[in-house]
Formats: structure tokens, C-alpha cells, sequence
């Protein structure tokens, strides 16, 4: 870029700065595609700041780098915005848009303010839109990284929040699995029920796979390989809330499951737990001594 | 891929246990495409006879193979530390099943079954 064209541009920003913001906050509020996730304040002030800091940065001369220092608060600016609104739920366009929608407003002032010959404008049009993309492409990857890590987070959370170890009664833990048992969430579960066993000194323990769509040979090996590691730690494993289909199908492909004890539902479990504990229950035929 | 052949077994209308049964199919065989084949496609096909209709899955990969095909298909055999039971057991749960595969020329594993 000849130095003629940024001085120009520079010029033309910080001259007809208000009247390009002006125009680009109109634009963006007429747009009839425009997310109601981010409101109209937000908007004046995103843009009224970022035009602030792209004519400094214009003013520097570099029109063609950005990764250069003196975009560094422009960059830095965008990233917290496009942060900002994945976090409120705004599309990644929306997001875009935000520097897409700079072009008209400036593309006007560069064809009405200066008496350029055609292609000196064409020219300073070009280098314009070549730098608006790429601040463009910089909310986009912003955006996006934002949203990875979003997504990262939850998925943290959700592996430890489905995966709880329940103590229900003196030396009785329960399980309940839901989901798929891939071999992380396997070994999530294996080594909380292990701990929870040490602590808490229990010797059965219930997995229920209710919540579990498919059992297939690996989910079944995995099963079978906590039922091991839970024995070797002096714990017996009950497994139940094996649903007629899927008993019918772990028939069919031959897992043999003959030295774990099952049961149909987790009550079921319950019981036979507290049976082996030792436990005798009885129920109170007087209801009134119940109520009081 | 699970829920989407999940989704296609309750459209042709299968009882709950043979829905059941063609997912696990799906999971197992599908396991096997990304373990052994180094990835693969799968095709869902509807099939309509004049007296049947069905479901037809069809398993492909471009692995290494299976040197030995009857071999695979016994019980508790594994290449791996799996089971055994993948190849085995899949047969058992569907109503038709044919293997063809060539060392170092991929595998391509069709499944049907018919409600």
C-alpha cells in the first residue's frame, strides 16, 4: 500500500469520524437479520469504542498487518466483544458483521468526500476491504475460540456431574450411570466409586444402568472391569436396571455374565444390599403410629 | 451415528428389542470401522420387498483387513483386548449378515434386518 493511500484513509477517518459512526450504528441497527441477544446500548458503545481505536491505529500508518502492535488494543477489543456475545448466544455472522457492516459507511465517505480519480478510489476501496476482512476474520476465530471453551467446560461438567457416587445406607453405595460408558467415563466412575469405597469402608456397591441407550460388547467390558476392581477391593458389585431389551440382546451376542449379580431394578438392588448387610425391615401394619 | 440409526429403525417400525438390537449392531460394527479400518463410511438403507421390509446397514472401511474371516467370527476371538463378541455376537442379533473382506484391501460388513 503506497503511503499516499493510508495517509488518505487515516485522514478521512478521524475527519468524518461522527458522521461514519453515525451511519454505522444506523446500519447495524437496521439490519434486518440483527440478533435481539444484543442490545441497541451495546451496540452505540462497541461501535463508538472501536472507532475510537481503529482511527489511532489507522493513524499509525500499517494498514496491511494486523498482527502488528499498534492493532493490539483494536485486536485485543474485538476479541473481548466477539467473547462477549458467544457468551449471550449471537451467532458467529452477527459477530462479523459487527466489522462487515463498517464497509458501506466508509466506502461512502471514501467515494463522496475526496475527489479521487476512479482508480485511486477503487484502489483505496480494495486496501480498505482487505483490512475490514481481516479484523472481520479475527471476531470469527475470537468467536469461535470462545465457544470451544465454552464447550470444553461443559463437557467437564457434565462427566463429573453424571457420574455420582451415592452412599444410601451403611456400607451400601449406589451408581446410577447415564449415558454413554465410553472408556473415560468408565474410568471417571471406576476410580469415584474405588475412593468412595476406601472412604466409606462399604462393601456393596449398586451400578445402575437404567440411563444406559446401548450395552454392547465394550460397554459390557467395561461394566465387567469395575465389577473386578471393586472386588479386589474387598467390595461385592450388584448391577441393576437391566431393561428386558437389552437383557435380550447381551443373550445374544454371548457376553457371559454369569458371576456378577444383576438385578431388574435399582429397588431390587436395595434390598438384596441391605439383605446381605444383615438388615430386617418391617412394615408398620398400624398407619396411625406412622402419622402420629 | 447410534441415534441416527435409532431414529431410522423407529421410522420402519421395529419392536422396542429389535430397535435394540440394531443399535447395538450399529455401535458394535461401527467400533470396529473406527478401530480396525482407520475410519470408514456407513450407509442406512430402507428396504421394501414385496412381502418385507428391513433395514440394511452397510459397513465400510479401507483397513487392513481380515486375514482370517472364519476365524473372526468365532466367539471370544480378538485381535485386540476386546471381547471377542463384536463380529459374533452382531450376527446373532441381525437377520442377515455377510463379511467380505481381502488383506490390505478393507472391509465391508452388510446387515440386515427385517421386521
Amino acid at each position: 500500500m503506497t503511503s499516499e493511500t493510508v495517509v488518505a484513509l487515516s485522514k478521512l477517518i478521524s475527519e468524518f469520524k461522527a458522521e461514519i459512526l453515525s451511519e454505522w450504528i444506523d446500519h447495524q441497527l437496521k439490519d434486518p437479520a440483527r440478533s435481539q441477544s444484543v442490545p441497541e446500548a451495546s451496540i452505540r458503545t462497541n461501535s463508538a469504542e472501536f472507532i475510537k481505536l481503529f482511527e489511532v491505529a489507522a493513524a499509525k500508518g500499517n494498514l496491511v498487518d494486523i498482527s502488528k502492535p499498534e492493532w493490539e488494543e483494536v485486536q485485543h477489543m474485538l476479541s473481548e466483544l466477539s467473547a462477549t456475545r458467544a457468551v449471550q448466544g449471537s451467532t458467529p455472522t452477527d459477530t462479523a458483521k459487527f466489522i462487515f457492516s463498517l464497509k458501506q459507511p466508509l466506502f461512502n465517505r471514501l467515494n463522496t468526500a475526496h475527489g479521487q480519480t476512479t482508480s485511486e478510489a477503487a484502489k483505496s476501496v480494495w486496501e480498505l476491504s482487505l483490512l475490514l476482512d481481516k479484523l472481520g476474520l479475527h471476531t470469527t476465530e475470537a468467536f469461535q475460540r470462545t465457544r470451544e471453551s465454552v464447550i470444553r467446560r461443559q463437557q467437564k461438567e457434565m462427566m463429573e456431574m453424571s457420574t455420582p457416587v451415592i452412599k444410601i445406607w451403611e456400607g451400601v453405595l449406589a451408581v446410577p450411570l447415564i449415558g454413554t460408558l465410553d472408556s473415560a467415563r468408565t474410568q471417571i466412575v471406576m476410580e469415584a466409586l474405588l475412593q468412595k469405597i476406601v472412604d466409606t469402608g462399604s462393601k456393596i456397591a449398586i451400578l445402575d444402568i437404567t440411563g444406559v441407550p446401548t450395552v454392547d460388547t465394550q460397554t459390557a467390558q467395561h461394566l465387567m472391569k469395575t465389577v473386578a476392581a471393586t472386588r479386589l477391593m474387598g467390595a461385592e458389585c450388584i448391577i441393576s436396571g437391566i431393561r428386558p431389551q437389552i437383557a435380550q440382546t447381551i443373550v445374544h451376542l454371548g457376553i457371559d455374565i454369569n458371576d456378577i449379580v444383576t438385578k431388574a431394578t435399582m429397588a431390587d438392588a436395595i434390598k438384596e444390599a441391605l439383605y446381605r448387610g444383615g438388615w430386617v425391615f418391617e412394615r408398620q401394619l398400624d398407619s396411625a403410629s406412622i402419622s402420629r | 451415528m447410534r441415534s441416527a440409526v435409532k431414529m431410522h429403525a423407529e421410522d420402519i417400525g421395529f419392536s422396542k428389542l429389535n430397535q435394540t438390537k440394531i443399535v447395538t449392531t450399529a455401535s458394535e460394527l461401527g467400533r470396529n470401522v473406527l478401530e480396525h479400518g482407520n475410519g470408514g463410511r456407513v450407509m442406512i438403507e430402507h428396504i421394501k420387498e414385496l412381502d418385507r421390509s428391513g433395514l440394511r446397514m452397510i459397513f465400510q472401511d479401507e483397513g487392513p483387513g481380515i486375514d482370517n474371516v472364519e476365524k473372526a467370527l468365532v466367539d471370544g476371538y480378538t485381535s485386540k483386548c476386546g471381547l471377542g463378541l463384536g463380529l459374533s455376537g452382531s450376527k446373532r442379533l441381525m437377520d442377515d449378515f455377510e463379511l467380505v473382506s481381502q488383506p490390505n484391501n478393507g472391509t465391508t460388513i452388510t446387515v440386515t434386518k427385517w421386521t
